[in-house]
Formats: C-alpha cells, structure tokens, sequence
C-alpha cells in the first residue's frame, strides 16, 4: 500500500512525459499519412483548377492571350467589373459600419432579426438574388411601368448589375465587423466621450483603430465577390456584349463561343484577382496576429509594473 | 445598461440608416418574391412546385449537395486536423489555399472543372476509360459542389481544435484510452457543434449554387438540371410566377437551414462556455 504510494507519486514526472509523447500525438507513420492525403485532397480540388487555368490560358501563345485581354468587349467587361465594384464595395462598408455600431453598442429589440436579415443574403441562391430584382424593377415588375414610363432602365442595364452585385456582397463587412465590436465593448468609447471628445471624433480617434484590420479584411473578402460574381449579374445583365458584360460573364460568352483558350485568358485575370486575394488575406490575418501577440506581451508587462 | 444609450451617441443614425438599407436592398425585394408567388394562388403554385420537372431538380439539387457537404465534413476535418496539429514544409500556403473558393470566381471554377473532368481532361480521360463520366453527369455537379463548399467545414473546426485544452487528451490517455478511443470519445464530441455548422454552411452553399455547376452539369431536364437552373430557365421564358413559386420554396429552405445553423452555434457557443 505505501509502497504503491511512493511508486506514485515519483512516477508522474516522468510517465506522464512518456503518455502525452505517445498517446497525445499520433505515430509518425500515420502523421505523415493524414497530412499527405489532406494535402492530396487539397491539391486535386484546388491547386490543379487553379494551375490549369494559367495552362489554358497560354495554350495558344502569348499572343493569343494578350489579344483577348485587349479587345474591345473584354476592355469593357473590366471596366463595368471595376465600377460595380467601386459602387458596390464603399456603399456595403458605410452599412457595414452602421450596422455594427448600432449592433454593438446598444440594445434593442429585433436585434435578432436584424441580424438574420443581415445573413440572409449569404444563404440565398444568386439566381434568386437576380429575379428578385427583376421582379421589382423588370419591364413587368412592381416599378416597371414607371421606370419606363420615365426611360429609366436597371434590369437589363448596369444599374441591375450594380444592385445585384451590392445584394450579393451585402453581409461581408458587416459579418466581419460586428463579432469584433461586440467583443471590444463600449468602455473605450465611453471614456473618450467623458474626456470630452465628439461623437465624430470618438469614432474616428478611437473605434476606428480598433477595427481597422476586421475592416480592411472584410473589404478584401467583399471585393473579391464583388468581381467574381456570375449567377445574380447574370440573371439581371441580360448579355449584351460590349454593355452589360462583367469580367465572368464575358467568361462564360466566350467558353460557350468555343474560344477556349480567350476564355481562359480572361479567367486567368479572375484567377490572379483570387491569388492576390488570399495573399492579402494571409498577410492580414499575420500582422493582426503579431499585433494581438504584441498587445498581450505589452499588457503583462504593464501587470508585472 | 440604459445608460449606454445615453452615454454614446449615433443610435438613430446608425440603426436607422441600417434598418433602411437592409429594407431597401434585401427586405423588399425578397418581399416581392414572396408576394409573386403567393400570386400564383394555392393551386398553381402546387402545380407549379410539384411539376415532375421540379421534383428531379430538387432531388438532384439536394443529393448532391448533401453529398459535397458529407465529401466536405470528412476531409474538412481531416485538413483542420493537420493544419491545427502538424507542422510540415508548406504549412502556411496550404492554410491561406483552402480559401480559394471564397476568392474564386464560380465560373471561373466551373470552367476550370469542365476542363479537367470532361473527356480530354487530365483526370476526365483516365476516368473516362474506367467507365466513369464526371463532367456533364450527376458526379460533375458533385465535384463542383464538393469544391465551392470545401472552406466552410475547414474555417469552423480549426479554431475550435485549436483552442481544446491538451490536457484532456492527456487525462484520457493517463486513464488508459488509446488514440483511437481518445479521438473518438474525447475529441469527437468537443468538435461536433463546429462540424455540423460548417456542414449546413456548405450545404446551403451548395444547395444554392449556380455559376460553378451550369458549366460542368450539362444542364439536361430531369437528369443534369438543378433547381436554380430551372428558375433561371424559366426567367428567361418570361415565366416570373413560375420562377417566383420555386424560388420561394428554395427561400423557405434557406432560412429553415439558416435558423438551424443560429441553433447549432448557440449550442455550440453554450459547450464551449460550459466547458
């Protein structure tokens, strides 16, 4: 009994080292196993997409690609991208901003709701996300006899797209933010509004700072759907080429005309959009981390004072 | 807790500006997708919804949907596994990778896919001559969905993972579990909550989804024509009470999926605050 008792309480320090070595991991052959088939799945469903659209896009030579980068329609097609994108994107970040101070720093009722409306754009089909605008504003929608009765068009027009694109990105930063606002309380914000700071100045001195990476990476995120969006532009652009054509709807008209290799030249940009994309987020999510690491190092100094 | 009203200004000019926009943008139009559906009446908005035509779309739409999402739950959690738990060359670019369908135009996928699947494709030749068809079949539309949906399981288990306390592996393995038994009677149930959420997000995803899938499905009625093609193809007939009465059924899953999601992780949230 007293011996067991003595055997005990040595034997922790160094079978406890021994259990966690071998039972709290896994064997190295079956670490190496899992980790080469997670990087098989990986690179099957997305490294060879992504490489083969860089291999099409240049299976025809340099010149073949430059030119169909350079055409008229597909010169077009960017430009409307880069303007339903430079609508888009600020208008869903002043939302997004507004939404998640009111969200985050008061309590009322419906917040819930509001909250799920917020969501709901993530959840529902593009295609729907199209019709229902058509059902609005199209030739025989609610406000389709006055629009044309006033020679206003959106369905069918850049407007359409442009709402559509806004629908679709709705949620982005305001998904980003209010999470991060909730967790950051009022206390600093009702601080600065004690010492005499205005409301401005409090949002743009101290609330601002605070949220700027949540921010910026919500804006990266929402860019990226904003100029890769295809099912709800599509339903509301009504193909006209050289008018209504986005980047990835010239995508589409150009694989359905067999120019397979134009088509990909012209995805291939989309393509880099994403790569950029990620790169940017990857980079984002780094310093943020650095900064928090950096924060937390700084507050237990000031404890240890 | 009143007087954060008072201390802190902006509430009607944020929430007010807030409630309009979300009126204007997402309420009101999704309100006349409603009111064009109830339009149809009770009785053709049954005809309409249980046209055999419809019901293969469903059928299609919700099994492979439903089967990307069991693709994604398995190799979801194995990819949060080895990025959580093992260090290996290349760590950092396969985690920011497993982002690329969020970044990814779909059409862009679905082309990508159709090339690589279809009869000359790298991995649609070899599995062509196994008597296996991927592009323009059922199984295509799988793959596009399996890719769409692949980040949601990923991103909701890997904090979660990250965060479980090792001690509680070390505990059951001091007790004598095994591995297996630890992964299984430990692990397992602390990551349930995270993997049916990222589940449903990629079920719903996919459920939804269209620019990825119209490339490589084919498009055939009753057999390659999921349920937001055929509310496109009706679109294009000039068929809004048709396209409205589908759509309303797609919106009413959606946000059945959607309030099951909010229970998950407020469940979820509850567990791991329960400890």
């Amino acid at each position: 009994m007293s011996d067991s008792g003595v055997a005990n309480a040595v034997a922790p320090a160094f079978t406890a080292a021994a259990v966690s070595r071998r039972a709290v991991g896994e064997g190295a052959w079956l670490r190496w196993a899992l980790t080469g088939l997670a990087l098989l799945f990986l690179a099957v469903f997305l490294v060879v997409p992504l490489v083969l659209v860089f291999r099409e896009a240049f299976s025809k030579g340099w010149d073949v690609y430059l030119a169909a980068l350079t055409e008229p329609d597909a010169w077009h097609a960017i430009k409307l991208t880069l303007i339903a994108a430079a609508i888009a994107v600020p208008l869903n970040v002043i939302f997004g901003i507004a939404a998640a101070w009111g969200i985050s720093k008061f309590r009322f009722r419906g917040k819930q709701v509001l909250i799920t409306l917020i969501d709901l754009p993530f959840a529902v089909s593009p295609v729907i996300a199209g019709l229902i605008y058509v059902l609005v504003f199209g030739s025989r929608g609610w406000l389709g006899p006055w629009l044309e009765a006033h020679d206003l068009s959106i369905i069918y027009a850049v407007p359409g797209i442009v709402l559509a694109t806004i629908f679709v990105t709705f949620p982005f930063v305001a998904r980003e933010l209010i999470p991060l606002m909730q967790e950051q309380g009022v206390s600093h914000e009702e601080a600065a509004l004690t010492l005499g700071a205005s409301g401005w100045q409090t949002f743009r001195r101290v609330t601002l700072p605070s949220i700027k990476w949540g921010l910026l990476y919500g804006v990266i995120l929402c860019n990226a759907r904003a100029m890769g969006e295809f099912g709800a532009v599509s339903v509301v652009s009504g193909h006209i080429r050289g008018k209504t054509n986005t980047l990835p709807l010239h995508v589409e008209i150009l694989y359905n005309e067999y120019q397979f290799a134009a088509a990909f030249a012209v995805a291939s940009l989309l393509a880099l959009l994403a790569v950029v994309t990620l790169v940017a987020k990857s980079a984002l999510e780094f310093k943020h981390q650095r900064d928090r690491e950096r924060s937390a190092r700084a507050a237990t100094r000031q404890e240890e004072l | 807790m009143m007087s954060r009203n008072r201390v802190i200004p902006g509430f009607g000019l944020s929430l007010g500006y807030a409630t309009l926009y979300t009126s204007l943008i997402v309420f009101i139009p999704l309100a006349a997708l409603a009111a064009e559906g109830i339009s149809l009446g009770g009785e053709r908005f049954w005809a309409v919804v249980s046209h055999p035509q419809a019901v293969a779309s469903y059928t299609l739409s919700f099994g492979a949907a439903l089967t990307a999402a069991l693709i994604n739950l398995v190799f979801g959690l194995l990819v949060a596994w080895v990025l959580v738990r093992y260090s290996f060359p290349g760590k950092r670019i396969a985690d920011a990778l497993v982002d690329l369908p969020f970044a990814l135009p779909t059409a862009v996928a679905g082309i990508a896919l159709t090339a690589l699947y279809g009869r000359n494709g790298w991995f649609g030749g070899p599995l062509e001559a196994l008597g296996l068809k991927i592009a323009y079949a059922p199984a295509g539309i799988v793959v596009a969905l399996t890719f769409i949906g692949l980040p949601f399981v990923v991103r909701t288990v890997q904090p979660v993972l990250a965060g479980l306390e090792r001690e509680l592996e070390e505990a059951a393995a001091s007790l004598g579990a095994d591995r297996w038994q630890t992964f299984r009677r430990v692990l397992l149930p602390a990551l349930v909550p995270a993997l049916l959420t990222g589940f449903a997000l990629a079920f719903a995803r996919a459920v939804g989804e269209y620019g990825s899938v119209v490339f490589i499905s084919g498009n055939m009625p009753y057999r390659t024509e999921i349920t937001p093609l055929l509310i496109y193809s009706k679109l294009e007939q000039y068929d809004y009470a048709g396209a409205s009465a589908l759509g309303v059924m797609m919106l009413l899953f959606s946000f059945l999926l959607l309030l099951a999601i909010n229970a998950l992780q407020y469940w979820s949230l509850r567990r791991q605050g329960g400890g």
